[in-house]
């Protein structure tokens, strides 16, 4: 009864404070400007079926998509175990789903294999990242806390597992000894070679038995709320993200409608444009200027670096790195919303998404070839942000390197990026 | 004056009177303001681009787009003065203003002239003028020139002679970001390159992985940042492991970029760079 009531408590307080997290987080996005995410859904749920679900884009690269798949595979179905561990955890049953009979026993069986599964590819994504020091795994952007929460992931994920199977394992062995209310039930293909190592003592067994299905369900709940601190975020976020994808070409980018107005005016003396927003900026100097799908774009991104060593600029030496675009972009919405909880609203701090955390170099680094946009498996778009900076920078400050400048003059003056009259375009005719 | 463009005159197919092949041969470039002052207007109307009008390499290639639209008959026209830059270079570095400046001052004379359909030689003017010039109230149907001559060949009016300088050669294909990820066109150049008899090889990393040359989001304009290499040495250095004697190229700034990386690798006498187009003229003997 204790322990039922101490596992209600527990869950509720996990729900709660997850709740609570997330609800900030989708106030940090919806910090965003506006972008119409809402049409073609048909599209949308097929987008997302393909990219989250099915991880179409992941297998690109097939070694780590093979690893990724099983751990994926294994968090999504093993997450039907935890519903019997939770209604076990309230109700104080054991193994209240084992009514299922063989079914049961095949879905027990087939957790372990999963269970398994997730195990060793864990062990070799902790290999690639601190042994075999995979280059995209050990760029400087990763240093320190990056570091540092990608082998907290997978340790807890492996710990969990582990506490899984010896838990499988321990309950097999009460089960055979026919100890107290441990029905012979479910099959332990994984976990029964455990079983000469574990004590004999049905006490002691019971005991680890235990601990491991209290170290199991409560590692969940604490990875749960670890979630909204960490990069590991994207197993839920994957789903909107690829959802509100963008649909259009790649190459399209968007016509700002503030800068249509401006220019229709310019070209035509009787169009009254419509009033603009006084506070409002051409291009983004920070996170609340960018849309709230470059935000969410923000939250989704688990620092896989794929963008960042296709990215022809990272691949020869330059600084910018699509990944860190990403990150900044995540830890400013952060300190931003933290801001505006602390004062009621935003007060200035004197820090900005350009230059306090994305430099005029990384901007002007960039060809916006779609390298990082194409290779994102969960269809973050780094491009956009570098866009919308660049805007800031040339509209709202006119500061752009000195032959970018030239260009605009030129394109201004002449109709064309080079210094050439445009009376002189069609010369090319006159030659065979 | 261009050396292979004299000595195709030379090649007189048998039956031919030297004359009228000269005469069928002569590059005559007609504009939309030409066409209308005899009251026609052009199915198709050839958008040059700014590089493709002014630079000398790139002007080769122009001429041999309107080589093969001369040959296959299309009734098509040039801006010429009336042209003006899309804008691109200026919106991928941040100036909307410009850019949309451009685009509608291009759009003013697109529509008085009542375009309905467009062929550029330039994979930003095209990306550009498909994309994001219909909210701003261009709308035409824009195609590459890589996808006008894929249809040309499907519909027999292009045929590459049997015995044509590419056959049995090792040609490989650079994909430029703004044709092939920017708006997924892969096929239609290789589709080109395949009707050749050629020996097609693929570079590493191609199609959606392709690498950039480097001259994207206004770089052509510009020095490049700090870094350990130039990315179209980083490119070239793909290009010439594949070992290939073309490397085929659809975008004029590509072509700049691949051209100066052979270069600068001393690999001229190995590799040849050439346009699409330039590959179908020649492999066509226009």
């Amino acid at each position: 009864m204790i322990g039922q009531l101490i596992f209600a408590v527990c869950f509720a307080l996990a729900l709660f404070l997850f709740s609570k997290n997330a609800q900030q987080i989708y106030r940090n996005i919806k910090l965003g400007k506006p972008a119409d995410r809402s049409d073609r859904s048909a599209e949308r749920w097929k987008m997302m079926f393909l990219v989250a679900f099915g991880q179409k884009k992941m297998f690109k690269r097939i070694f780590p998509a093979v690893l990724h798949l099983f751990v994926y595979l294994g968090f999504v179905i093993i997450n039907i175990e935890m519903l019997e561990i939770i209604i076990d955890g309230l109700l104080g049953t054991h193994r209240i789903f084992s009514f299922l009979g063989s079914f049961y026993n095949f879905l027990i069986g087939a957790f372990e294999w999963l269970a398994l599964g997730v195990l060793v590819s864990c062990i070799i994504f902790l290999i690639r990242r601190n042994i075999a020091k995979v280059a995209r795994l050990n760029s400087v952007e990763l240093k320190h806390w990056p570091k540092t929460d990608a082998n907290i992931i997978l340790i807890t994920e492996i710990l969990l597992m582990s506490a899984f199977l010896l838990m499988n394992a321990s309950d097999l062995k009460l089960q055979l000894y026919g100890f107290e209310h441990f029905k012979s039930v479910g099959s332990f293909p994984v976990s029964h070679y455990l079983l000469p190592y574990l004590p004999t003592s049905t006490e002691t067994l019971f005991l680890i038995e235990r601990f491991c299905w209290w170290f199991h369900i409560l590692g969940v709940l604490a990875f749960l709320n670890y979630l909204p601190y960490s990069k590991h975020l994207h197993i839920i976020l994957a789903f909107p993200n690829t959802y509100f994808s963008n649909l259009n070409a790649k190459g399209k980018l968007s016509n700002m409608p503030a800068v249509t107005n401006e220019v229709k005016a310019m070209l035509d003396p009787s169009f009254t444009p419509p009033p603009a927003d006084a506070n409002a900026r051409f291009g983004a100097k920070d996170v609340q200027d960018l849309t709230w799908k470059s935000l969410l774009d923000a939250y989704t991104c688990t620092e896989c670096g794929r963008c960042t060593s296709s990215c022809p600029a990272n691949i020869t030496g330059k600084l910018l790195s699509p990944r860190k675009i990403m990150m900044d972009t995540r830890d400013r919405l952060t300190e931003v919303g933290t801001n505006i909880k602390t004062n009621g609203s935003f007060q200035d701090d004197g820090k900005s998404l350009i230059d306090t955390y994305i430099s005029r170099e990384e901007l002007w680094a960039c060809t916006s070839c779609n390298a990082c946009v194409e290779q994102c498996p969960v269809n973050i778009n780094p491009l956009d942000i570098i866009v919308e900076l660049r805007r800031f920078a040339v509209m709202e400050e006119s500061q752009a390197p000195a032959s970018i400048n030239n260009m605009f003059g030129n394109i201004e003056n002449n109709g064309a990026p080079w210094k050439y009259a445009q009376m002189d375009r069609a010369n090319w005719t006159q030659q065979q | 004056m261009v050396p292979h463009g004299n000595m195709r005159k030379w090649i007189v197919p048998t039956g031919l009177n030297n004359n009228s092949f000269m005469m069928e041969n002569e590059l005559k470039v007609p504009t939309v303001a030409e066409l209308l002052a005899k009251g026609e207007t052009p199915d198709i109307l050839f958008w040059v681009g700014c590089a493709g009008s002014f630079d000398e390499r790139a002007q080769k290639i122009t001429r041999d787009i309107c080589r093969i639209l001369q040959h296959v008959g299309l009734k098509y026209a040039i801006l010429g003065t009336e042209e003006s830059c899309t804008g691109d270079p200026a919106k991928r570095s941040g100036n909307e203003f410009l850019f949309q400046m451009q685009a509608m001052m291009n759009i003013e004379v697109l529509n008085g002239y009542e375009i309905k359909k467009i062929v550029t030689a330039c994979p930003h003017c095209f990306n550009t003028l498909k994309n994001e010039y219909p909210s701003l109230g261009g709308n035409y149907e824009v195609i590459h020139h890589t996808q006008l001559i894929q249809n040309l060949i499907d519909e027999g009016k292009l045929k590459p002679a049997d015995n044509n300088v590419f056959k049995g050669k090792k040609i490989t294909y650079h994909d430029p970001c703004y044709l092939g990820r920017a708006n997924e066109v892969y096929e239609a150049p290789r589709k080109v390159l395949e009707s050749l008899d050629a020996q097609l090889i693929e570079l590493k990393r191609c199609k959606s992985n392709g690498l950039c040359c480097g001259a994207g989001g206004g770089q052509m304009f510009k020095e490049p940042e700090p870094g350990v290499k130039d990315i179209n040495i980083e490119r070239i250095e793909e290009v010439i492991d594949a070992q290939p004697q073309v490397v085929a190229a659809a975008c004029p700034f590509c072509m700049t970029m691949l051209k100066d990386g052979v270069k600068i690798k001393e690999k001229e006498a190995e590799i040849e760079v050439l346009d699409i187009a330039e590959i179908t003229a020649r492999a066509n003997q226009l």
